[in-house]
């Protein structure tokens, strides 16, 4: 799970370059952005879940 | 964003300096809140390490760290994407040689930088205070000091990519950040984040229904001493950025100064107000958390926005602050007993996004600098792409540097040593001696 949320919140960073670099128009080099951002807190939702609350942590 | 030109005249370097040696008060304060925050039996360790990272950074950042940043228009490492130049890493001189210690706008920088890397990495000791063994949080310091804060700061302040992204791509002034929302205060954040991930929570904090538990910090003065003199700091810091590595007018730092303290008192007064509406009466450690979220969020835009915005982005701060200390708590797993990630990172974050939104106010008698940064579209879409490199490049690399420290050098004490406190375990001594450790703390709620 650990794994899988880092992946997608580097793939998400991914899709951001490369709507930058590649994409002219603004509209969707925009909407690439927005959606590398999307897959990101997918990841990071991913991540948030694969730490979960460790119950009756006693000495 | 493009940054200073090459020279200041005598007047703005010397300005530049004063407020650059302010901003070790903001390091004393965020050590201070880290501290009262604590346990008692954790608080001489807990200054003790904020002593260690601020000198771990300040070597690291000397001996490697300002070689990787670098400086702009200096050599970097490129690297060629649809048909741009993409500057990702400085090219310079181990041990800060040829840079001309005169008060010229590089040397100023690498002050400026060394100090900003001792902040940074002071944030995630909020995170894992009362657990965090000192030599775990030192050689962590080295990577964050000396690898991740100045590839991040190269390409900000050091004429790297993002910066550049105005010049190549059209996207406003490029990415913008002017006291260090981004490369300081993020930076600390999601490395608090990851780790209090990898630490794991306090003993006692969570019980068996997976309800956190409050652990209330041991000295709520010297929190709120904290606050105050990370204000001080802040100043410096904010003024110092805006001349140095955006090149403003140095009668701008009013400007400054006054977007520096009103986006605090917003976030303090919004989060007393929401504290004392949800609890009766208002939080002191939640208040000092929005006062810093206040000034975190400050550094974004604190040379560009009119000071009404100003109050906007503190009581947003203070309100984003306040729910995600709880947010966390709840629902993430990580225990954050100096609420670093939501002050630091949420505010930071909000800071960044900030300059897209309210950043107008022209350039006045810039040296080195053209033009103006007006809200738009590509200023949004720059800021936008600057905090996506955040949360998908930084968070992942600062906890894959510190999963692989603790896989060879646990970064946790022993349970044993958690319930003898981090004073004596780590320093033999506490700070409290007349003190005794309440053994309640670790019975079944």
């Amino acid at each position: 799970m650990k794994i899988l949320g880092f992946m997608l919140l580097v793939s998400g960073w991914a899709i951001v370059l490369t709507a930058v670099a590649l994409l002219t128009r603004d509209v969707p080099r925009a909407a690439f952005v927005l959606a590398g951002i999307g897959v990101e807190i997918v990841g990071f939702g991913v991540l948030v879940r694969a730490h979960p609350v460790r119950r009756g942590e006693r000495e | 964003m493009s940054s200073a030109g090459s020279t200041f005249s005598a007047t703005t370097s010397v300005l530049c300096v004063i407020f650059i040696l302010l901003v070790p008060l903001a390091g004393a304060g965020l050590a201070l809140i880290n501290t009262g925050l604590g346990r008692s039996r954790s608080a001489a360790q807990l200054m003790m390490s904020s002593l260690c990272v601020m000198s771990v950074a300040a070597i690291v950042y000397f001996v490697f760290g300002f070689a990787f940043q670098g400086y702009p228009g200096n050599p970097a490492h490129t690297m060629a994407m649809g048909g741009k130049s993409w500057s990702w890493l400085g090219d310079g001189h181990l041990f800060l040689h040829h840079v001309a210690f005169d008060g010229s706008p590089k040397s100023l920088a690498a002050l400026l930088g060394m100090f900003g890397a001792g902040l940074a990495a002071l944030i995630p000791l909020g995170a894992g205070s009362d657990r965090w063994r000192l030599g775990a949080c030192c050689i962590s310091t080295t990577l964050l000091g000396g690898w991740v804060y100045p590839l991040f700061a190269h390409w900000v302040w050091g004429g790297g990519w993002l910066a550049q992204l105005g010049a190549n791509y059209g996207l406003g002034q490029g990415f913008v950040d002017s006291g260090g929302a981004s490369t300081i205060q993020v930076m600390g954040g999601v490395t608090a984040l990851s780790i209090a991930w990898i630490l794991g929570p306090r003993q006692g904090k969570y019980a068996h229904d997976g309800m956190p538990g409050a652990i209330p910090g041991h000295n709520a003065v010297l929190v709120l001493f904290g606050c105050l003199l990370t204000l001080v700091g802040w100043l410096g810091l904010n003024s110092a950025g805006a001349i140095v590595f955006n090149g403003v007018d140095a009668g701008v730092s009013v400007l400054v100064a006054i977007n520096t303290i009103l986006p605090a008192a917003s976030a303090a007064l919004a989060a007393a107000l929401i504290t004392n509406a949800r609890f009766g009466k208002p939080d002191a450690s939640l208040t000092a958390n929005g006062w810093v979220g206040g000034l975190a969020a400050s550094s974004g835009a604190c040379a560009f926005m009119q000071p009404l915005s100003a109050v906007i982005i503190g009581a947003v701060a203070g309100f984003l602050v306040t729910f995600s200390v709880e947010w966390f708590e709840l629902h993430m797993s990580a225990d954050d007993p100096g609420g670093s990630i939501s002050a630091h990172a949420m505010g930071g974050l909000w800071g960044v996004l900030s300059v897209g939104i309210f950043a107008h106010v022209p350039l006045r008698g810039a040296e080195g600098v053209s033009g103006t940064i007006v809200a738009h579209p590509g200023q949004w879409l720059a800021q936008l792409v600057g905090i996506a490199t955040l949360i998908g490049f930084v968070l992942p690399l600062t906890y894959c540097f510190n999963w692989l420290l603790n896989r060879v050098y646990p970064q946790r004490v022993s349970a044993e040593g958690e319930r003898q406190g981090m004073d004596l375990h780590d320093l033999g001594a506490g700070a409290y001696p007349e003190f005794l450790t309440h053994s309640e703390e670790f019975t079944e709620r």
